[in-house]
C-alpha cells in the first residue's frame, strides 16, 4: 500500500489539534467561572466562594499545564508538515500566531503566577484583579488563533503576488467575514465546557456528600448559566451557519447532505451519503425544514454539494454525520438545562440522584460537542487549505514522504497518550481530593513553594498510597 | 519602511532568543544528561529543584522563537523543519517527557524511578536533536526555489552525530557547573570531579568540528583562512573562557565556572554566526532572501518589542527569587 503523505499529514494535524483544543476551550471557560468566583469573594465575603476559587484555580492550573505542553508542538507543525503553506502565507499566519504566543506568555508572565500563588501574599483586590486578567488574556489568545483559523477559511485583506499572500489591509484580514461569529460561538461554547464540567463535578461531590453548602452554591449557578447558554448557542451556531451559507455553501451542503441546488429542502435526521453515486442511501427526513432554516422559506433554493466537481468536494459523511453529533449533543444540553429549571421546585435538582448521575455524564459531552464542531468546520472546507486560494495538496512539504509522515503520526500518538493518561489521573486525583477543610488551607500556605509554576499549585500527590494525610 | 532595516532588527531579536534559550535551556537539559551519573537519589533530588523553577521559562524562548521564526523569517521555517522532520520530532517528544516528569517526578513514590528516566532520556534525546541542528546549519540544505528538496534522513550524518553529541557534552558541562554553583555538599563534590572530563570532551569536539567543517563546508573555511579578520576575536576569548573554567575549578570557585562555561557557549555562537552571516539558510539564502514582508515584520515587532522586556523581567525576577543554595530535603515532597 502507498502511504500518502498528504492524508497521514492531516491525519496527524487533526489528532495534534483536536488533543490540544480539549484543554483550552476548557481553561478558556474556566478562567471567566474563576474571575466571577473572586468578584463573589471579593463583594460578600463569604468564604464558600473562595474555596471554590481555589479548588478550581487547582484544576486549572493543571489544565492549563496540559495545554502549554500539547501547544508547543503546534507551532512546529506547520513548518514540519506544512513547509508551502508556512511559506505562503507567513506574510499573514506568522504574525497571528506569534500573537498568540506572546499573549500567552505575558499572561503567564504577569498574572498567572499572582492567580494561582498570590493568594494571601497581595491584597484580595489584587489577587481578583489578576483573576480577571488571566480570563481577558484567554480571550485574547482565542481572539489570535480564532482569526488565523477563519482567515483561512473565508481569505481576505490579502494578495496572491508571486505565490505568496501579502497583506493589503490587516483590518480585513483579521476582521475577515466568518471570524465574529466563530470567535461567539467558540467563546460560548468554552462557557458550555466549564459550566458542565463544574456543574458535573458538583454533582458528584453532592452524591457522595461532600461539601454539600458550597457544592449547591456552585451547581446552582451553573446551572442558571446553562440555562441562558445553551439556548443561546443554538441561536449563535444558526446565524454562524448562514454566514457558512454565504462564504462557503458546499460546506453547509455537506452539513445538509443537499446533493443537489433546488428548493424544498428537507432537514435530514439520518442519511448514508454516498459520494461514489453523488446521492445519499436510505434519507430520513423532516420535508422542507432546511430550506425554511437556510433561506426562511419552504420555497428556498439551498446550494448542493454538485456545484463543485467532485474534486474539489470534502468527503460529506464526515461533515454530515459530525454536524448530526454537534447538534443533538446541543439539544441534549437544552433538555438538561430545562430539566435543572424544572427541578429547582422544592431543592429537588440537588438531590435527585438520577439528575445529578445525568449531570456528571454530561461533562464529557461539551468536548465531543467541541470536537465535532471543529471536524464539522476543518472538514466542511477541504479540499482547501485556504479557501478557494490554496488547497492541502499545494501547501503540504513537498519533501515530506509517507514514512516519515507516519513515523510521526505514530509518534504523537504515543507521546500523547503518555502525557494524557497522567494528565487526566492526575487530575481525577484533585478532583477526588476535593476542596480542602478550611482549617488545612492554613497548612497549604505555610508550607514552601517547590516552584511558581502550575503545576505546583495542586498539591496533591500522583499516587493512591499517598494522599494527603486529612484524608481519614 | 527604509528607514529601518526590519530584516536586521529581526535577525538580532531571533539571534539573541536563540542564546537565550541554548544558555538557559541548555543548563536544566544538562542537569538531565547528568542524571543517571548522580552519586544518590538525594542528589537526583538537589539536581531537578536547582531548574525545577525556571526550566518553563526558559523554554519560553524555544517557542517564541519558533513563532517568530515563521514571523520574520518564513524561509527558515519552512526550510529548516522539513529537512530536520523527524530531528525536530525527536526534540519534542524528549521536551514533553521531560517537562512532565518534572511535574510528577515529586508528586510520585513508587513509580519515581520511571519519571528519573523520562527526565533523563528526554533531556539528552532534546539535546542531541539540537546540536543535530547546528550539525545540519553548518553542512547547508539542499534548496531549491525556496523550497527544501532533500531527503528524509540528510540531517544525520556523521558530522551532525558529532555536534550532536558535542551539544549534548556542552550541555551537561553547563549543567555540572550549574549545580556548583546551587549545591554544596556531597552533590557540589560530584558536580565538581565532573567538569575536567566534559571540558576535555567539549574541547575535543570543538576540535574536530574545526578541522572538519573544511571539508563539509569550503565558504566557512575561506571565510576563516582567506583573510586573518577579526573574527578570530571569538575562538580566542572562548579559549580564554576554557582555561578560566579549569582555573576555577581547580580552585573550588563557586560561581565563576558557570559565567565561564557561559562564556564558552556565548563565544563559540558568536565565532558560528560570524561564519555564516548574513546567510541564514545555508548555503545560498541571506537574511534577506528569507525575510517575510515588511509590514508583517513590523506588525509583529510592535508585540515582541512590548513583550520581550516584560518577559525579561519575569525571568530575571524568577531568578532573584529561587536564588542561593539548594538543599537536601528542601522543598517539595
Amino acid at each position: 500500500m502507498e502511504l500518502d503523505p498528504l492524508l497521514l499529514s492531516r491525519l496527524q494535524f487533526a489528532f495534534v489539534v483536536s488533543f490540544h483544543a480539549i484543554f483550552p476551550v476548557f481553561t478558556i471557560g474556566l478562567a471567566s467561572y474563576i474571575a466571577l468566583l473572586h468578584g463573589l469573594f471579593y463583594r460578600t465575603q463569604n468564604p464558600v466562594w473562595d474555596r471554590l476559587a481555589m479548588f478550581w484555580t487547582k484544576v486549572f492550573a493543571v489544565v492549563f499545564g496540559m495545554g502549554v505542553v500539547s501547544g508547543i508542538v503546534m507551532s512546529f507543525q506547520f513548518g514540519t508538515n506544512w513547509s508551502n503553506f508556512s511559506l505562503a502565507s507567513a506574510n499573514f499566519m506568522g504574525p497571528m500566531l506569534s500573537y498568540e504566543v506572546v499573549t500567552a506568555f505575558f499572561l503567564e508572565a504577569a498574572f498567572l503566577g499572582v492567580l494561582l500563588f498570590g493568594r494571601g501574599k497581595v491584597p484580595q483586590g489584587v489577587h481578583l484583579f489578576a483573576a480577571v486578567m488571566v480570563a481577558i488574556g484567554t480571550f485574547i489568545s482565542s481572539f489570535w488563533i480564532l482569526s488565523a483559523n477563519s482567515w483561512m477559511q473565508t481569505p481576505a485583506g490579502v494578495e496572491l503576488m508571486d505565490g505568496s499572500f501579502r497583506v493589503t489591509a490587516w483590518g480585513e484580514a483579521i476582521f475577515n467575514p466568518s471570524f465574529g461569529w466563530r470567535f461567539t460561538h467558540m467563546v460560548m461554547a468554552s462557557f458550555l465546557t466549564g459550566g458542565f464540567v463544574v456543574a458535573g463535578v458538583s454533582a458528584w461531590y453532592l452524591l457522595i456528600k461532600r461539601d454539600v453548602e458550597a457544592n449547591r452554591k456552585a451547581l446552582s449557578m451553573c446551572l442558571w448559566l446553562l440555562l441562558v447558554l445553551t439556548p443561546a448557542q443554538a441561536v449563535v451556531g444558526d446565524f454562524h451557519g448562514l454566514n457558512t451559507l454565504e462564504h462557503q455553501p458546499t460546506k453547509v451542503a455537506a452539513m445538509e447532505g443537499n446533493w443537489e441546488t433546488r428548493s424544498h429542502v428537507p432537514l435530514l435526521l439520518f442519511a448514508l451519503p454516498d459520494q461514489e453515486a453523488q446521492t445519499n442511501r436510505f434519507e430520513l427526513g423532516i420535508p422542507s425544514l432546511a430550506s425554511i432554516i437556510l433561506k426562511h422559506s419552504p420555497s428556498g433554493v439551498v446550494p448542493g454539494i454538485s456545484e463543485v466537481p467532485p474534486e474539489e468536494q470534502p468527503p460529506v459523511a464526515i461533515v454530515f454525520w459530525s454536524f448530526r453529533i454537534m447538534v443533538a449533543i446541543g439539544f441534549l444540553m437544552i433538555g438538561v438545562a430545562i430539566a435543572g429549571l424544572w427541578l429547582r421546585r422544592g431543592g429537588r435538582v440537588y438531590e435527585h440522584r438520577g439528575f445529578l448521575q445525568l449531570l456528571r455524564l454530561m461533562s464529557v459531552t461539551p468536548f465531543i460537542a467541541v470536537l465535532a464542531g471543529w471536524i464539522v468546520t476543518e472538514v466542511g472546507r477541504a479540499p482547501w487549505l485556504v479557501y478557494g486560494m490554496m488547497s492541502h495538496a499545494e501547501g503540504v512539504t513537498p519533501s515530506l514522504t509517507g514514512g516519515m509522515a507516519l513515523f510521526t503520526l505514530v509518534g504523537y500518538v504515543a507521546v500523547y497518550a503518555v502525557v494524557f493518561w497522567a494528565g487526566v489521573y492526575y487530575l481525577t486525583r484533585v478532583v477526588r481530593n476535593g476542596m480542602l477543610p478550611p482549617d488545612e488551607q492554613a497548612v497549604v500556605e505555610g508550607e514552601v513553594e517547590r516552584a511558581k509554576r502550575p503545576f505546583s499549585a495542586a498539591h496533591t500527590t500522583f499516587e493512591q498510597d499517598a494522599g494527603p494525610t486529612w484524608r481519614k | 519602511m527604509e528607514m529601518f532595516d526590519l530584516s536586521l532588527i529581526w535577525a538580532l531579536i531571533i539571534g539573541f532568543g536563540v542564546i537565550m534559550y541554548v544558555v538557559m535551556d541548555g543548563f536544566d537539559l544538562g542537569v538531565g544528561i547528568l542524571y543517571p551519573f548522580a552519586p544518590d537519589e538525594d542528589a537526583r533530588d538537589v539536581m531537578m529543584n536547582s531548574v525545577a523553577p525556571v526550566w518553563d521559562g526558559n523554554e519560553t524562548w524555544l517557542v517564541l522563537g519558533g513563532a517568530g521564526l515563521l514571523g520574520a523569517f518564513p524561509l527558515v521555517y519552512s526550510v529548516f523543519l522539513p529537512a530536520l522532520y523527524i530531528g525536530v520530532f525527536l526534540m519534542l517528544a524528549g521536551l514533553i517527557f521531560r517537562g512532565i516528569a518534572f511535574e510528577f517526578r515529586f508528586k510520585s513514590h513508587r513509580n519515581r524511578h520511571w519519571w528519573n528516566r523520562a527526565f533523563c532520556w528526554g533531556s539528552a534525546v532534546a539535546a542531541f536533536a539540537q546540536g543535530v541542528v547546528v550539525g545540519s546549519y553548518i553542512q547547508g540544505f539542499a534548496v531549491e526555489d525556496f523550497v527544501y528538496v532533500g531527503g528524509a534522513m540528510d540531517w544525520l550524518t556523521p558530522f551532525t552525530v558529532l555536534t550532536g553529541l558535542g551539544l549534548m557534552t556542552g550541555y551537561a558541562l553547563l549543567g555540572a557547573t550549574w549545580l556548583i554553583l546551587k549545591s554544596e555538599g556531597h552533590v557540589q563534590d560530584w558536580a565538581y570531579r565532573m567538569v575536567p572530563g566534559l571540558l576535555l570532551g567539549v574541547l575535543a569536539v570543538f576540535a574536530i568540528i574545526s578541522l572538519w567543517t573544511p571539508f563539509v563546508n569550503p565558504e566557512v573555511w575561506a571565510r576563516w583562512f582567506d583573510r586573518i579578520e577579526l573574527i578570530w576575536i571569538f575562538p580566542t576569548l572562548a579559549m580564554a573562557c576554557a582555561v578560566w573554567l579549569w582555573r576555577s575549578t581547580r580552585q573550588r570557585q563557586e560561581g565563576q565556572p558557570f559565567v565561564a562555561t557561559l562564556g564558552l557557549f556565548i563565544f563559540t555562537y558568536l565565532g558560528l554566526v560570524a561564519s555564516k552571516w548574513p546567510v541564514i539558510v545555508p548555503p545560498d539564502h541571506t537574511i534577506w532572501d528569507a525575510a517575510s514582508a515588511p509590514e508583517s515584520q513590523l506588525f509583529l515587532l510592535l508585540g515582541v518589542l512590548f513583550v520581550i522586556p516584560i518577559v525579561l523581567t519575569y525571568t530575571a525576577w524568577t531568578y532573584w527569587v529561587f536564588r542561593g543554595k539548594v538543599k537536601v530535603g528542601d522543598g517539595y515532597h
